[in-house]
């Protein structure tokens, strides 16, 4: 046990390691957590954002933050589907015979996908800012946008880890971040909900994506963020705890 | 108590309502080559990950290396080394990386010189750099073999090894097989097709519906059947005679 323990971060380096080149080989990959949000991002500032009606004079900076939210959920799709292929071509079984630190498994592939969201999301920061995406916050809230930023992904991650531990197919292993994806358009992440007909702007201001958007855009643009920011890190904190006791649970069954 | 590698006693095992062990004995000596034989679902796999820490049985005790299975896993890791039924490696890497990556887990000293040495015992050399995705089945599961090999373990479990790979493949495995009993290893092997075990097992034992029905070595199962009866037959080749005689490979025989 005490070598296991000791062995803890080697182990983990080693998994990050693994994960990190599967992603840096699969263009596939490089294609859906990158391109496509930067593409959509083109897309809705040069086609869509004329017609926009936001109250913002600089729509690049209204839509960064939902941008930001589906590229990770689009990133965590991809740890759904690493832990899967794991799962079914025996890797974990190989790992779990080793004298190794047995969670580092798991956890190897949760720091990859933090580490690789962190990758897109300043990826596309730094495109948002040649689209002339600018702001005014200081240090603090920007480490408060990280801070949420990495939570977010931290809870998606383990939903990710929920469903790839769990499905019977490839395509199951991916498929719950369809909804997640989607959920940005259903929220002020690109229009102010105010437009919206009664059902669904009741929807898109009391679903996550909302509060988290609202609360990251005012960090950014130096707004008084009010209660958005505790609203979004309910969400977060809530959604990590329920799915990290799943996932462990999903874990523990099928893979030890 | 003589050299005993494995011990298992009244190993029993069941998932939901299946009842797959029911009370599973044998012992394997240090050194030996041990075949498990059975056929599809006769209970082989879950044997295998209950000694490999896998998997945790009901009851009855298993002894790994002197260590017991459920209470000192670390110690049993320690000491083994799985080639499960589907060869475990790692598609995206190379074959270098994907045995540079075992050698850090298992904190080895010189990852790199490790990796050499087992892909030139392995014939691998050549594809070092490529992605395993590119491999043949049969360099697959050398490969495999291989990562099993990272570190020299005592004791090295061998899932169904040969299962879907061509019959020159499956001799190469059988070499090296031999070749690992010949250095000191202990192995178990499971397998469905009587030649393997028959080709490679010191003691053989036969597992079936749940329980072990017969085991010993090839000629004391031999004594347990009537004695042979000499018939005239006109010998033909086999079909895999044939074919290994085409391609050249007669004499892995």
């Amino acid at each position: 046990m005490e070598t296991a323990k000791k062995h803890f971060f080697s182990d983990l380096g080693v998994m990050l390691g693994r994960s990190m080149r599967h992603i840096s080989r699969s263009m596939d990959t490089i294609v859906t957590v990158c391109i496509t949000p930067i593409a959509m991002m083109l897309l809705f500032v040069y086609v869509f954002g004329g017609a926009i009606q936001t109250g913002t004079d600089n729509y690049v900076n209204y839509l960064l933050p939902g941008i930001l939210l589906i590229a990770i959920a689009s990133g965590v799709a991809y740890t759904s589907y690493r832990l899967f292929l794991d799962k079914e071509r025996g890797i974990i079984e190989r790992f779990h015979s080793m004298p190794i630190a047995r969670s580092a498994v798991l956890w190897g592939h949760v720091l990859t996908s933090l580490v690789s969201n962190a990758i897109s999301v300043i990826v596309i920061i730094l495109v948002a800012l040649i689209m002339g995406f600018r702001s005014s916050a200081g240090i603090l809230p920007w480490l408060a946008v990280t801070g949420i930023l990495m939570l977010f992904t931290l809870a998606l991650t383990w939903v990710a880890a929920i469903a790839g531990l769990s499905a019977k197919t490839v395509d199951g292993a991916s498929a719950f971040s369809y909804p997640i994806i989607f959920l940005p358009f259903i929220s002020s992440a690109f229009v102010p909900t105010n437009s919206m007909p009664t059902v669904v702007r009741v929807f898109a201001e009391n679903q996550p994506v909302t509060s988290i958007v609202e609360a990251i855009r005012a960090l950014l643009s130096g707004q008084p963020v009010g209660n958005d920011i505790w609203v979004a890190l309910a969400w977060c904190l809530g959604i990590l705890i329920v799915a990290y006791l799943f996932a462990m649970r999903a874990y523990k069954r099928k893979a030890a | 108590m003589k050299d005993t590698a494995i011990q298992v006693k009244g190993l029993q095992k069941s998932y939901k309502q299946l009842h797959v062990l029911k009370g599973v004995d044998f012992e394997v000596e240090k050194g030996n080559i041990f075949a498990l034989l059975g056929s599809n679902g006769a209970g082989k796999t879950t044997v295998v990950k209950i000694l490999t820490t896998l998997l945790k049985q009901d009851s009855g005790t298993a002894t790994v290396n002197g260590f017991d299975v459920a209470t000192k896993p670390d110690n049993v890791r320690q000491a083994i080394s799985l080639t499960g039924q589907f060869a475990a490696v790692d598609e995206i890497l190379t074959g270098r990386e994907n045995l540079i990556m075992i050698a850090k887990l298992r904190y080895l000293k010189n990852p790199r010189q490790v990796a050499d040495d087992l892909l030139k015992r392995f014939g691998l050399t050549d594809a070092a750099e490529r992605k395993v995705s590119t491999y043949s089945g049969g360099m697959r599961r050398r490969l495999d073999i291989a990562l099993s090999l990272v570190g020299k373990p005592h004791i090295i479990f061998l899932d169904e090894p040969t299962t879907g790979l061509d019959p020159e493949a499956r001799i190469e495995v059988w070499k090296i097989i031999k070749e690992l009993a010949d250095g000191g290893t202990t192995v178990l092997l499971t397998t469905q097709y009587l030649e393997e075990a028959e080709q490679l097992a010191d003691r053989i034992a036969i597992l079936h519906e749940g329980r072990i029905i017969a085991s010993g070595t090839l000629a004391e199962l031999k004594k347990l059947f009537p004695s042979a009866k000499v018939e005239y037959v006109e010998k033909q080749p086999s079909l895999e005679e044939i074919f290994l005689a085409i391609i050249g490979k007669k004499e892995a025989k």
